[in-house]
């Protein structure tokens, strides 16, 4: 399998970001209910540029429906901004143009579509309607970086629905960067992945973050570990503690409800919680 | 290169050939077809318009067009009234109002003397109604089922629609007897040569135009949106304005293969607009191959010429015939005749890469 590479996301991330530097993601009071179930209530988020925010909570927590919230997929009471913008109540192909993207926790990908395709498509929502009846010349620039960032230059004329799990995964996060997502929200993106691929995702995560506002859904811990600048922990529908990998994993409540008798032995913890989870809250 | 080495080739160079191969049988069906089986198969042209919207809005946006029929009715409707109030003349009243009706032109036909205006209505009326029809239903998420139901339904209406307003449509009867094309005679041979000709012609421009679309950054648009909708939405495209306009180039082309058919084959009635012959244009489609380019027309005349000679010998065999046909495909041949070619093709690939 082809590599990460580095130097190609930076060339693709120092496109543009004097645009969105002093952009932040504000949630204020969020709430959302299905049917009477409340799954996510009073959330306060505060996200900035540069510091590689991780989500983390027991299944159920409300993580996905966070994200959802804030993508438009439901609807929530409260306030989500970016950049000043308001997004609640704003139709979600809105939401995506007003610079916010996202991945699923299932990786989702065009699958009869090419790798190359994919990553056109993902460019090119800013694109004035007639140029699309146009059969596709050169990929634009920022196509070709993120085929290099995400090791699939070779593979850019694969169906993505051949690729391997990992590679749709990077695919995934390759789309966001050429739509141009500057608040990313990443729901599970290492999930079902080797060590290797691991290291690797988390480096990339890292260079994006510096550059990008990035929220990250996890439940590895030692990934969590490795890459994160702080950490938001919910339980049931809440935020129980937020601050720094440190602050949290000695943070009491915590290690009640979330790290539980595991806390000590991290290990355990790991390999407990990073398989690939009961898929209840997808959307499909 | 000749033409069998290209048809051999992968991609661009195959299409070219195939569309060229099929020019050429086109050009050449008046020297070996009587003006009868002429006639016909310009008829069948018609019908395989309709295909050719369907292939690309079902064949790549995965649109269950089930209601085309309303669509290739309208066109053929307007272009019928336009008929009758020309062949009636300046002012004139269509006979058959004079017979069934009040003997005076209602007021929603006057717009159509204009061969102008009659030409637009064709393209509008029709575009018009299925963008706001496939406005209403895509921007709520209604899913296939429900959105094939609700063109049959629509089907269904146009023809209760149709044979209740017997003074100004015809009712059963519909409209026939035209005597003039915009001014050329119908019953002179040479103008239903020229008549087979532009339906030929029109044909292959709209195979043309729905391979542009299907190749284009838009007809990829379409297979995204059609597999993972949420995705594109997430990427910022809005997927109810991509299926709207796959849905309204579909209804245009019906309309324009109803429009042409009307003088061809001298009569529009409900029975040829309604819930079986909407069906039908599906099944030709379906057999033909719903995702390639050709599939759908060849399909489509393979069905209307299968129904032409059932129903010659058997009147009502068809429609028993046209429903197994159906489940026979569905069943066993998913991607239509057109997979057979491909499948027999990568088997031969297997085997040289093999030996
Ligand atoms: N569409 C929905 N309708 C009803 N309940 C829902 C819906 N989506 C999610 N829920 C419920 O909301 C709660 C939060 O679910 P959510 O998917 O956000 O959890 P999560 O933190 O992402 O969990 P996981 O780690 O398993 O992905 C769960 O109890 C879930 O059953
Ligand atoms: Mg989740």
């Amino acid at each position: 399998m082809n590599d990460i590479d580095l130097t190609a996301a930076d060339a693709l991330l120092g496109t543009d970001t004097a645009r969105f530097r002093h952009d932040y993601l504000e949630v204020r009071g969020l709430r959302v209910e299905f049917d009477g179930f409340v799954a996510v209530r009073d959330v306060d988020l505060t996200v900035t540029q540069g510091d590689l925010r991780f989500l983390i909570g027991p299944n159920g927590a409300g993580k996905t429906t966070l994200i959802d919230a804030v993508t438009g997929l439901v609807r929530a009471t409260g306030s989500a901004a970016f950049g000043g913008t308001e997004l609640l109540g704003r139709t979600t192909h809105r939401i995506a143009r007003a610079g916010v993207g996202r991945t699923f926790q299932t990786a989702s990908v065009f699958e009869e579509l090419t790798v190359l395709q994919n990553l056109d498509i993902a460019a090119g929502a800013r694109r004035r309607p007639l140029s699309l009846l146009r059969r596709r010349a050169d990929p634009p620039a920022a196509v070709d970086q993120a085929l290099e960032t995400i090791g699939l230059t070779a593979l850019r004329d694969t169906p993505a629905g051949v690729l391997a799990h990992g590679q749709k995964q990077w695919l995934e996060i390759g789309m966001l960067l050429v739509q141009d997502a500057h608040l990313l929200l990443l729901d599970e993106p290492v999930a079902g992945m080797t060590q290797a691929e691991r290291e690797e995702t988390g480096q990339l995560l890292r260079r994006i973050g510096s550059q990008r506002v990035v929220v990250v859904v996890e439940h590895d811990m030692e990934f969590l570990r490795s890459f994160a600048d702080s950490v938001t922990v919910m339980h049931q529908g809440q935020v129980l503690a937020e601050g720094t990998v440190n602050e949290v994993q000695n943070d009491p409540a915590v290690v009640e409800v979330y790290l539980g008798a595991d806390a000590a032995s991290s290990d355990a913890t790991t390999t407990g919680s990073a398989e690939p989870v009961a898929t209840e809250g997808d959307h499909s | 290169m000749t033409v069998l080495s290209a048809l051999a080739r992968p991609g661009r160079t195959r299409t070219l050939a195939a569309y060229g191969l099929a020019a050429a049988l086109l050009l050449l069906a008046p020297t070996v077809l009587s003006p009868f089986r002429l006639d016909l198969l310009a008829k069948f042209l018609c019908l395989a318009m309709v295909a050719v919207g369907i292939g690309l809005a079902w064949g790549r946006g995965g649109l269950l067009t089930l209601g085309q029929g309303v669509y290739f009715g309208l066109g053929g409707y307007l272009m019928a009234m336009h008929l009758k109030l020309a062949d009636a003349g300046p002012g004139g009243v269509p006979d058959f109002m004079l017979l069934y009706g009040t003997g005076q032109v209602p007021g929603w036909w006057e717009p159509l003397r204009s061969p102008i205006a009659a030409i637009l209505l064709i393209l509008l009326v029709p575009a018009a109604l299925a963008a706001a029809l496939g406005w209403a239903v895509f921007t709520r998420r209604v899913r296939g089922a429900y959105f094939a139901i609700l063109s049959q339904a629509l089907a269904a209406a146009f023809t209760i629609l149709l044979i209740g307003q017997q003074q100004t449509t015809g009712g059963t009867n519909g409209l026939n007897g035209f005597r003039a094309f915009f001014g050329y005679d119908l019953a002179d041979p040479a103008n239903r040569l020229m008549l087979y000709f532009i339906a030929a012609a029109v044909l292959l421009g709209m195979v043309a135009v729905a391979h542009q679309l299907a190749t284009s950054r838009f007809g990829e648009l379409l297979v995204a949106v059609r597999d993972q909708e949420d995705r594109g939405r997430f990427l910022g495209y809005d997927p109810a304005l991509v299926k709207v306009v796959a849905y309204v180039v579909a209804a245009v082309m019906a309309a324009i293969g109803g429009a042409l058919f009307v003088p061809i084959v001298g009569i529009i009635s409900p029975a040829d607009v309604g819930v079986v012959p909407s069906i039908g244009f599906l099944i030709g489609v379906a057999i033909g191959g719903r995702a390639t380019l050709l599939g759908p027309v060849l399909g489509s005349i393979a069905v209307s010429w299968a129904q032409t000679s059932i129903s010659e010998q058997f009147p009502s065999g068809w429609i028993y015939f046209q429903g197994a046909l159906f489940i026979l495909v569905v069943a066993f041949l998913p991607g239509g005749l057109a997979s057979v070619a491909g499948v027999a093709r990568r088997r031969r690939t297997a085997e040289r890469s093999r030996a």
